[in-house]
């Protein structure tokens, strides 16, 4: 592995870390999503910067050249957040599906046990200008 | 949970309607005409065309969804309503004109006929001289779905997508808790399989639609005819969780945010 490709891989890693710091800091995540991507981060950034890891990874899974295993495991996480993402937005879904049965229904319900609104009441042009309104212009 | 006001009757008409403002108003009064001991209840599925008004004029009530939330959605808040004002029957009618009112009176008298049914389905194709104007592929696709069906369930089902049909308690109950969301007809016939609750069909008159746009296109109903047989494999191996009162939510709604 060359060492721009490390100083490459390092700097991706630390950035998507403070990326995913900064975010937290902000409050911009719930903490399991959160916890989800510094895991992440966190991985990336050993292996990158950790080279006899990244080598024992390699070996072990029988890939010749590491940096190959880099791209890998980078791999792996996207493709485990996708699906947790997947997960995510199908409770989402269903939820707001819920949701707007709930909020529906209760409308109804409320509109069915509420008086009927007065209509607003209108005038005639001399009805208007008893009242002191004058014509409509 | 609690009861809205006292309702005259026990019987709710439920009409799933997105963008039908040009037929509504017709169904509508024709289902009071034809069976006025049914209450009429449309769910407007986020509708932009005034669907709500035009039915609250022609004398409905009116559920809106605050966006559309799909054909299966609607008639899911149909039942929670049929559950929580505590009806007997409950039928769903199209809200384009396809059904005939006065068959209502058919399956209700089938479902009093035989109190072990839980649901009665109107069937385009029990009769011989039946002429439904639907395009080929669209029939394919439906008698592949009777044929899988069938063999499934252990009855011969002629029409798994009919959308006209009367349910009862056990069924209303059954269905407010889970139902199919995108094209949820032949699902259901499954889930009603599997909770062990009983169905007939009847031969029923369809009309062509009135007007409006069939929820299903000739673009989509590949991917209606994947995804239905998804479904069904699926409900195969029996991943669909069959859910009973006391046990956790179904599929996607379990967790947090």
């Amino acid at each position: 592995m060359s060492l721009n490709f490390q100083l490459l891989a390092i700097a991706a890693s630390a950035g998507l870390l403070l990326v995913v710091l900064e975010l937290v800091r902000r409050r911009r995540f719930l903490e399991r999503y959160a916890l989800v991507w510094m895991g992440c981060a966190l991985a990336l950034l050993a292996l990158a910067a950790w080279r006899p890891g990244l080598e024992l990874v390699a070996a072990v899974l029988g890939i010749a050249y590491p940096p190959t295993a880099l791209f890998l495991v980078a791999g792996g996480f996207v493709g485990l957040l996708l699906l947790h993402f997947s997960i995510a937005v199908s409770r989402l879904t269903d939820q707001s599906k819920v949701l707007a049965q709930r909020v529906a229904l209760l409308e109804e319900r409320q509109r069915h046990h509420e008086a009927p609104p007065v209509p607003a009441r209108t005038y005639r042009p001399a009805e208007r200008e008893a009242v002191g309104r004058g014509p409509r212009p | 949970m609690s009861l809205g006001a006292p309702y005259s009757f026990s019987h709710l008409a439920v009409v799933p309607a997105y963008n039908e403002a040009a037929t509504i108003g017709g169904v509508i009064r024709s289902l009071r005409e034809q069976v006025p001991d049914f209450d009429v209840l449309v769910i407007d599925d986020g509708s932009t065309d005034g669907t709500q008004i035009v039915a609250e004029s022609a004398g409905a009530r009116v559920v809106r969804h605050p966006f559309n939330l799909g054909i299966g959605g609607a008639v899911q808040s149909g039942f929670s309503f049929a559950l929580e004002n505590g009806y007997d029957y409950m039928v769903q009618v199209d809200g384009d004109g396809q059904h005939d009112p006065v068959e209502i009176n058919r399956l209700v008298e089938t479902m009093d006929d035989d109190p072990r049914l839980d649901m009665v389905c109107g069937s385009r194709f029990l009769t011989k001289d039946y002429k439904y104007p639907s395009p080929v592929s669209r029939r394919t696709g439906i008698h592949v779905f009777a044929f899988l069906l069938s063999r499934i369930v252990g009855q011969r089902v002629s029409d798994p997508t009919s959308g006209f049909r009367l349910f009862n308690r056990r069924a209303i109950a059954v269905f407010a808790r889970d139902y199919p969301h995108d094209y949820p007809e032949v699902e259901a016939v499954l889930m009603l399989h599997y909770h062990r609750l009983r169905m007939r069909e009847v031969p029923v008159r369809m009309f062509a639609r009135g007007g409006g746009v069939s929820s299903i296109s000739s673009g989509k109903s590949v991917y209606y005819m994947i995804k239905v047989l998804l479904a069904i494999f699926v409900g195969l191996v029996r991943a669909r969780p069959v859910v009973e009162p006391g046990d956790e939510a179904p599929v996607a709604a379990a967790g947090g945010i």
